[in-house]
């Protein structure tokens, strides 16, 4: 079985607002506002329009400290939000 | 529909039919002062027999229109004004899309505007009233329409729905003001209807710039504490009701909103220590 | 003229826009808004010079179309992502259906749940694939729950409490009890796949589906906007496939739909104006009694004719349930709202 991919919205299809301490996403496709704190624009930057592995994301962030458990679990609770997809 | 009266508040025109007079003679004499405009209305409203005898049979009226809740429970005649009223927000609640729509009051001075949200009993629809008396304009006690293409607030200055000790309070405040009639016994107690002081009904067409984002807090010792933009954008957006329909427009004018206003969190024991507080962050 | 008359007539013709003043646009708006029209009708008013508050209106109308079909959208594609393991074609009905393949019955049109069809085999894969991904019983009654389960074509309705949106999963499109028994294998078969990995009936099942759905669901309330769709559906069909009236006589005959299908290809013809061969054209006096059904608002977006309305009712649950199920089902319907306003007893009775 081949690694889990993820893959967020194209740049375009993300508007950001910060509000401070945190960032309020609206997302064009489904019209649903989603409240993030760092480092989500960044992962969401990262993977527009491209599919990414864990390993490729680790790579790009240089996380180097490996807190890959909670990288997935945020990963995965931004694919159960509808935000990014995971195949 | 046998009975019928259209009026117009600030930028929105309702037209409102009944099966009973009473409810209609008492609308026009609550809103003789405002513009009574039979052109095409934005939102019906119609008062009608929850059941074709009872409109003769122990009357009471249900509360239908463009938009409807199904189980919403029938008012009595002698509440048709209320029914009428509640009607008239359902329709807003519901069917309102030219402007975001915030649960919250606003008063204004010239062409600023402080929005003033908070639960239901936190004190905003007094606290609105009375600062009429101190120098501001009241734009809405109920409904604050912000407008997205300009992040401008319109006025909506409906008739401010008092209660209990509410009524007693600002009566005695504006002793000329002109009232709906004392309906006791409803689902929220005593109920009356204050009309908003002259000068915000001859500004009811006149936009104002959001400057301050208050939460007040009524019946504790004064205090206040800034509200992060964050915080402010979420208790906004429960407060609304139409956000998340209204899309990227919706989503465009509340960060707006928040980002470009001062925003505060305040107690107060009394509304002569808020409008000293207010006057502070002003 | 009344206004649903003039509605109609509106949405066939919209240069008959000149003719109306305050009150007729007043009338036509609230029925439009009554009928679930009113996004259409700013769609077909697109571009017309009309007085400025009905142009705001029906700005607005055109602003809540886009985001309700942005939304349906987006579950349709968020109840793709979950069932792609469970390995069933999904195919996508009624307003869905026409926003994702961009037929003009979507232009405008407002859409409710998500409906969705799938084989009677995979239904037990969705079932466990929707609950993994957030979906949720609306009704733990285990009542209701066994009565969808025996009787219904659907599974019991599921909600995704986060986004507030329904989804009916269809296995066929009428329930087992019906009288007609449309062939639910040959749905599938025939569905057309769509670019976002979904799918759609082809266009004759989707008409037949169309037609059903107008007579066959609840009591006609609704109709008028049932019937707008499928006058669209009939235009855009035709028009592009010559033969399309031949297999929709088919498809008709095979889901045993023919009577239905025939009614409402005449009530279309006769209140939209749609273009149909001339043996399908000629109303019946029956179908003057559905168009009166259909148009029975006044201006002040009231349902009229109660008697008209009432009889739609009880037809229509028995045109679904024999009468002895339907019996029972009431009864228990009745004990149940009976029990349920009855005030509660006094603490000292209950001891």
């Amino acid at each position: 079985m081949s690694a889990t991919r993820y893959r967020a919205p194209p740049a375009a299809d993300v508007v950001l607002a910060d509000l401070d301490e945190l960032v309020a996403v609206f997302h064009r496709a489904s019209g649903i506002t989603h409240l993030v704190a760092p480092p989500v624009p960044d992962l969401l930057a990262a993977m527009a329009a491209r599919w990414l592995t864990l390993d490729d994301l680790e790579r790009e962030f240089e996380l180097v400290d490996g807190d890959r458990d909670g990288l997935a679990a945020m990963l995965d609770e931004m694919a159960i939000a509808g935000l990014i997809e995971r195949a | 529909m046998r009975h019928s009266f259209h009026v117009r508040v600030g930028p929105v025109s309702f037209r409102i039919g009944s099966a009973w007079p009473e409810p209609i003679r008492q609308l026009r004499a609550l809103y003789r002062d405002y513009p009574q405009d039979v052109g095409v209305p934005d939102f019906t409203v119609r008062l009608a027999p929850s059941r074709p005898w009872r409109r003769w049979v122990r009357p009471s009226v249900m509360i239908e229109g463009d938009y409807v809740i199904p189980d919403a429970a029938p008012l009595p005649v002698a509440h048709g004004l209320l029914a009428a009223e509640m009607g008239m927000n359902l329709q807003m609640a519901m069917g309102q899309r030219r402007f975001l729509l915030l649960h919250a009051a606003a008063v204004a001075r010239d062409d600023r505007a402080i929005v003033m949200t908070g639960e239901s009993g936190a004190g905003k629809s007094t606290l609105a009233a009375l600062l009429q008396a101190r120098g501001w304009r009241l734009m809405a006690d109920e409904f604050v329409l912000l407008e997205p293409s300009s992040g401008l607030i319109h006025p909506f200055p409906r008739p401010v729905s008092l209660k209990n000790g509410a009524i007693d309070v600002a009566a005695a405040a504006f002793p000329d003001a002109h009232w709906g009639p004392l309906m006791r016994d409803t689902p929220k107690g005593a109920i009356r209807h204050l009309v908003p002081m002259p000068d915000g009904l001859a500004a009811g067409e006149q936009p104002a710039r959001p400057v301050l984002l208050l939460f007040p807090r009524f019946g504790l010792a004064a205090e206040q504490r800034p509200v992060g933009a964050g915080e402010a954008f979420v208790r906004l957006t429960q407060a609304s009701t139409n956000y998340v329909i209204l899309g990227e427009r919706g989503f465009a004018a509340l960060t707006g909103l928040v980002r470009g206003v001062t925003r505060a969190a305040i107690d107060y024991p009394d509304v002569e220590t808020a409008a000293t507080m207010i006057e502070a962050l002003w | 003229m009344t206004p649903a008359r003039t509605l109609a007539a509106l949405l066939v013709d919209p240069a008959g826009a000149q003719a109306l003043n305050d009150a007729d646009w007043t009338g036509v708006l609230a029925v439009a808004r009554a009928e679930q029209l009113i996004g259409t009708l700013a769609a077909r008013l697109d571009g017309l010079d009309v007085p400025t508050r009905v142009r705001a209106v029906l700005a607005d109308a055109s602003a809540t179309a886009l985001e309700g079909r942005r939304q349906a959208l987006w579950e349709a594609e968020m109840a793709r992502r979950a069932l792609r393991d469970a390995d069933a074609p999904v195919i996508l009905l009624k307003g869905t259906a026409f926003a994702a393949a961009g037929l003009d019955a979507g232009q405008g049109r407002s859409i409710g749940d998500l409906d969705i069809l799938v084989p009677h085999a995979s239904l037990a894969a969705v079932e466990e694939a929707l609950l993994a991904h957030g979906w949720m019983w609306v009704k733990p009654d285990p009542y209701d729950d066994a009565y969808y389960r025996q009787w219904m074509h659907e599974l019991p309705p599921l909600i995704h409490p986060e986004r507030d949106r329904m989804i009916d999963v269809h296995h066929t499109i009428l329930p087992p009890t019906a009288r007609i028994t449309p062939d639910a294998a040959k749905l599938i078969a025939r569905a057309v796949p769509l670019a976002n990995g979904l799918a759609m009936l082809s266009p004759p099942d989707m008409v037949v589906h169309a037609a059903i759905h107008l007579f066959g669901d609840g009591d006609l309330s609704g109709g008028l906007r049932n019937l707008w769709d499928i006058d669209r559906l009939l235009r855009e069909f035709s028009e592009n496939d010559g033969d399309f009236w031949i297999a929709l006589s088919a498809a008709a005959v095979e889901h045993e739909a023919a009577a239905v299908v025939a009614r409402a290809v005449r009530l279309s013809h006769d209140l939209f104006a749609t273009p149909v061969p001339d043996a399908w054209a000629k109303l019946s006096t029956v179908d003057h009694w559905y168009r009166r059904r259909l148009l029975a608002r006044d201006g002040w977006g009231r349902a009229t004719r109660p008697a008209t309305r009432l009889a739609f009712y009880v037809r229509s649950h028995w045109l679904r349930m024999p009468p002895a199920m339907l019996a029972r089902h009431l009864w228990i319907k009745w004990r149940k709202t009976a029990g349920d306003r009855e005030p509660p007893p006094p603490p000292a009775e209950r001891r």
